[in-house]
C-alpha cells in the first residue's frame, strides 16, 4: 500500500494484511484442534462404553494365534509385540526381494520396450499393457488362487531335474544347512568382501587417476569369488550341506519351501511393479538424447556397452526419481498379502485387532512403521539422487 | 558387341515382406536369437492359453452369475432406473465421440457397436429391449453430436458433469422404502445392496467427485505462504500418501463409528467412500499442485499488475490454465482409483471382487476360481484399457496437456 506521505492514514488493524492473517490461521487451528478433540472424545465415549481405554501396555499380553511364515523364533505364547515384529519382518523380507527382481525385470522390459526387434517390442508393450490397467489386488488372488493353489499335489508333483519340487502346498528348492564350520566361513566370506571393496575402490582410484577404466566391478567380484571358493575348499567338514526337497506324506521336507502365499505375493508384486518400471525405464532412456546413441556408435561402442558407458548414466538421473516411488509403491502394496493370507505386518496387525479389539492402537502403529518406510526410503533416494546429480559448471 | 538382353538388370534390395523382416527381425543374429525365442513364447502362451480357455474352462459360472458381478443384490424391480441412468453415459459418450472426436469412426462402431453386439447374446428378453434402447441412445448422441455445431461443447461438458451425480441419486432412490407399500420406481436402496459392477463404479465416481475440492484445497494450502496452513496441508498430503490405502481403509472401517457421537451410525458403503475419498485427495492435491508449478511466474505478476486479489488471480488465471495441464494426468489418477477399489473386497464389500469371493463360495461353483478371476481381472482390465484409449484421443483432438 503506497500512499502519497501527506495522505498517509494509518491502516486500522483490521484491514492489516499481516493482522488478518494471523487471525485467518489462528481460527484454521481453532477449527483443527476443536475438530481433533471433538473426534478424540467422540472416541474415548465410544470406547468407555466398550469398557476399554486407549494405551499400548497390551503389546505384553500373550498372543495365542500361530503364524505361518517365521523370520524369527515365535510361538503361540510369545506376545503380541513379537507378533508384530514377525509380520514387520516379512514385510520387509517382501518388499527387499520384490524391489531386487522387479528393478531386474524392468529394466529388461524398459529396453526391450525400446528394441528395434518387432517381435521383442511388440511383446514388451503388451505386456506394459496388460500389466499397467490391471487391478493389482485382482490380479493377486488370480495369480494366488488361480495358479499356485493350483498346482499338483504333493503325490502328483511336478518335479524339475529331481530336486524342484511344485506342489499346491509350496515350492520346494534344493538348499544349504549350516554345518559346525559354518560360522568360520562367514569369516572367510566376510574377509572375502572386504578384499573385494579393497580392490574396487583402488581401481577406482587408479580409473580416476590415470583415466583408464579398467572393469572393477569384474575383478573385485572374481576376487570374492576365489577367496569364497578357497575357504570352501581347504574347509574340513563343508560348511553347507545340501539338502534336496522331497515328498514326506502330505508335505515336503527337506530343502527350503516357499509357500504359495509367499510366492503369489512376491512373484506377483514383482510382475506387477516391474511393468510400472519398465516404464520409468523407457522415459529415462528416451531422455538421453539421441546424438549421445550416436556418438557412442561413432567412438565404436558396441549396443551393450553404448547402454551401459553412456545411455544408463545419463537416463538414472531421470528415473532415479520415479523410481524411488515405484519401490515405495511396492512396499505399500505388499499389505495386500492380506487379501492372500501372507502374514505381513498388515495381516498379522489385523488379527491382532481381531485378538486383542485394539483397532486404535494397531492402526496407528502400522501407519507410523509404513511411514517410517517412506521417509527412510526417500531420505536414501535423495541423498543418492544427489551423488548422480549433473554436476554443473 | 553386346546383347542388350544379356545385361543384368540391376540388384533391386528386395522389397516387401522380406525385407521388412530382415530389417525388423533378423538384423544380426543375436537380433534372430530373441526372434526365434519371443515367437516360440508368443506361441506356447497363445496355445496354452487357448486350449484352457476353450477345452478346459467351464464358463457357466460366469454365465450364471452375470446379474451378481453386474449389480449385486440390486432389487430386480428396480433395475430399470440403472438403465436408464447408463443410457444416459452411453448417450453423452456416443455425443463426446463425435464433436471431438470426429473422424476415428471404427472407436465410435466398436464403442457405439458393443450393445447392438450384445442383443444379440442370449440374454432374457427384457435386457434385450434395455441394451437396445442403450444402443439406441449412443447413436443418437453420436448423430446429434455429428451434425451439431461446434458450440455445444460446453453443454457437453456439463452434461459430463451432471451425469455422475445423477448416476448417484438414480442408483440410491428418493422416496423411503415403506412397508407393506408396493415399491414405486424411485424407492431407495439401501446401499448394502448395491453391489458388483455398479458398487466399483459408484465408489470411484463419488471418491473422485468428492476428493476434488478436497484436493484442490490442499494443493493451495501446500503453496500458501500462512505457515499453519502450508504445514497442516504438507502433513495431511504426506501421511496419507505414506500409507497403503487398505490402512486408510480399515481406519475408516473401524474408527469412523468410533469418531462420530454415538447413535449415529454411518454404513458400511458410505465409510469406504469416506476413506477412498480422503485418500484421493492427498494424491490428487500433489497433481494440481504439479499443474500450479507448471504456470510461469509472469502470469501472477500480471494478474497482480491488472489488480486482482489473490483469491481472483487463482480462480480467474492460475487454476483455468494449472487444470487444463493437469486434465491427462487427472484421468490417470480416476483409473488408478478404480482399480485400487478392488480393495474394499478386503474390507467386506460386495464390489466386482467382494461379488467374485460370493461367487467361489457357492457350492456349485467351488474350485472355479480361474475362471471367475480370470473374468473380473479382463472386466477391470477392458474398462480401464477403454477409459485410457477414449481420454488418449480425447487429449490429442483437444490439445491438453500441450502448451
Amino acid at each position: 500500500m503506497q500512499h502519497s506521505p501527506a495522505r498517509k492514514r494509518v491502516t486500522p488493524f483490521w484491514r492489516d494484511e499481516r493482522f488478518l492473517q494471523a487471525l485467518g490461521q489462528a481460527i484454521f487451528l481453532l477449527a483443527i484442534l476443536s475438530f481433533g478433540m471433538l473426534i478424540i472424545n467422540n472416541m474415548r465415549t465410544g470406547l468407555q462404553k466398550q469398557g476399554m481405554t486407549l494405551g499400548f501396555s497390551f503389546l505384553s499380553g500373550i498372543a495365542g494365534f500361530d503364524i505361518a511364515e517365521l523370520p524369527i523364533v515365535y510361538s503361540r505364547t510369545s506376545s503380541y509385540l513379537q507378533a508384530y515384529t514377525v509380520g514387520l519382518l516379512n514385510t520387509l523380507l517382501v518388499s527387499g526381494i520384490g524391489i531386487i527382481f522387479s528393478t531386474i525385470l524392468g529394466v529388461i522390459l524398459g529396453v526391450a520396450r525400446l528394441s528395434k526387434n518387432f517381435l521383442v517390442n511388440r511383446l514388451a508393450a503388451l505386456y506394459l499393457e496388460l500389466m499397467r490397467n490391471m487391478s493389482l489386488l485382482v490380479f493377486l488372488i488370480f495369480w494366488y488362487q488361480g495358479l499356485f493353489l493350483k498346482l499338483p499335489r504333493i503325490k502328483d508333483a511336478i518335479v524339475w531335474f529331481d530336486s524342484i519340487y511344485w506342489t499346491n502346498r509350496g515350492i520346494g528348492v534344493p538348499w544349504g544347512i549350516p554345518t559346525a564350520s559354518y560360522p568360520t566361513f562367514q569369516l572367510i566370506l566376510l574377509s572375502g568382501i572386504f578384499l573385494a571393496l579393497i580392490i574396487y575402490f583402488s581401481l577406482q582410484a587408479y580409473a580416476n587417476r590415470t583415466g583408464r577404466a579398467p572393469l572393477s566391478l569384474l575383478w573385485s567380484t572374481l576376487a570374492f569369488v576365489i577367496v569364497a571358493a578357497l575357504g570352501w575348499l581347504i574347509m574340513p567338514v563343508k560348511p553347507l550341506e545340501i539338502s534336496i526337497p522331497f515328498a514326506k506324506g502330505l508335505n515336503l521336507s527337506g530343502g527350503k519351501i516357499f509357500t504359495p502365499e509367499f510366492m503369489a505375493l512376491t512373484s506377483g508384486l514383482v510382475l506387477y511393479t516391474a511393468a510400472f518400471i519398465g516404464e520409468v525405464v523407457r522415459s529415462g532412456i528416451l531422455a538421453v538424447s539421441h546424438g549421445q546413441v550416436e556418438a557412442a556408435r561413432a567412438l565404436g561402442l558396441n549396443g551393450f556397452q553404448t547402454l551401459r558407458l553412456v545411455v544408463f548414466p545419463q537416463a538414472l538421473r531421470v528415473i532415479v526419481p520415479p523410481l524411488t516411488s515405484q519401490y515405495l509403491n511396492l512396499t505399500k502394496n505388499s499389505s495386500l498379502a492380506v487379501a492372500i493370507g501372507y502374514p505381513d505386518m498388515f495381516y498379522v496387525s489385523s488379527t491382532i485387532i481381531n485378538q486383542s479389539g485394539r483397532a486404535v492402537e494397531m492402526i496407528a502403529m502400522v501407519m507410523l512403521t509404513y511411514l517410517t518406510f517412506s521417509l527412510v526410503t526417500s531420505l536414501f533416494m535423495n541423498w543418492y539422487n544427489a551423488k548422480i546429480k549433473l554436476v554443473e559448471r | 558387341m553386346q546383347n542388350p538382353e544379356t545385361i543384368l538388370p540391376p540388384i533391386t534390395e528386395r522389397s516387401g515382406i522380406l525385407r521388412w523382416l530382415r530389417h525388423n527381425l533378423f538384423n544380426t543374429w543375436s537380433d534372430a536369437i530373441l526372434t526365434v525365442v519371443s515367437a516360440s513364447l508368443i506361441y506356447w502362451l497363445v496355445k496354452s492359453l487357448l486350449t484352457w480357455a476353450i477345452t478346459v474352462a467351464e464358463w457357466d459360472v460366469v454365465v450364471a452369475n452375470l446379474r451378481l458381478f453386474m449389480i449385486g443384490q440390486f432389487p430386480l424391480e428396480q433395475v430399470g432406473r440403472l438403465w436408464v441412468a447408463l443410457a444416459f453415459l452411453v448417450f453423452l459418450t456416443g455425443n463426446s465421440l463425435a464433436i471431438w472426436d470426429r473422424k476415428s469412426y471404427l472407436a465410435a462402431i466398436l464403442i457405439l457397436g458393443l450393445p447392438v453386439f450384445l442383443i444379440f447374446l442370449p440374454f432374457a428378453p427384457q435386457t434385450r429391449i434395455w441394451l437396445g434402447v442403450l444402443a439406441a441412445a449412443g447413436i443418437l448422441g453420436w448423430g446429434l453430436g455429428y451434425s451439431a455445431p461446434q458450440s455445444i461443447k460446453r453443454s457437453v461438458a456439463i452434461g459430463w458433469l451432471i451425469a455422475l451425480p445423477i448416476f448417484v441419486l438414480l442408483t440410491r432412490g428418493f422416496t423411503p422404502a415403506v412397508e407393506d407399500v408396493p415399491s414405486t420406481a424411485l424407492t431407495i436402496v439401501p446401499t448394502n445392496l448395491w453391489g458388483g459392477l455398479l458398487l466399483t463404479f459408484l465408489l470411484t465416481v463419488v471418491a473422485n467427485i468428492f476428493s476434488f475440492p478436497l484436493g484442490l484445497l490442499l494443493a493451495l494450502g501446500r503453496r500458501s505462504e500462512l505457515p499453519i496452513i502450508r504445514w497442516f496441508s504438507i502433513g495431511y498430503i504426506e501421511l496419507v500418501r505414506g500409507v497403503p490405502l487398505i490402512t486408510i481403509l480399515f481406519m475408516a472401517q473401524l474408527m469412523l463409528p468410533l469418531f462420530v457421537p454415538g447413535g449415529i451410525d454411518i454404513d458400511r458403503v458410505l465409510r469406504a467412500m469416506v476413506g477412498m475419498t480422503l485418500f484421493s485427495a492427498a494424491y490428487l492435491a500433489e497433481n494440481v499442485r504439479g499443474g500450479l508449478q507448471a504456470i510461469p511466474k509472469g502470469q501472477f505478476e500480471a494478474a497482480h499488475a491488472l489488480g486482482l486479489s489473490g483469491a481472483k488471480t487463482m480462480y480467474f488465471i492460475i487454476l483455468p490454465q494449472a487444470l487444463r495441464l493437469i486434465i491427462p494426468i487427472l484421468v490417470g489418477q480416476f483409473i488408478s482409483m478404480f482399480k485400487d477399489t478392488a480393495l474394499v473386497a478386503i474390507v467386506g464389500l460386495f464390489d466386482l471382487l467382494g461379488i467374485a469371493r460370493t461367487v467361489l463360495s457357492q457350492p456349485e461353483f467351488i474350485g472355479l476360481h480361474r475362471e471367475v478371476y480370470a473374468f473380473v481381472s479382463l472386466f477391470y482390465w477392458t474398462l480401464s484399457y477403454a477409459m485410457s484409449y477414449i481420454s488418449q484421443r480425447l487429449e490429442t483432438s483437444l490439445g491438453l496437456g500441450v502448451r
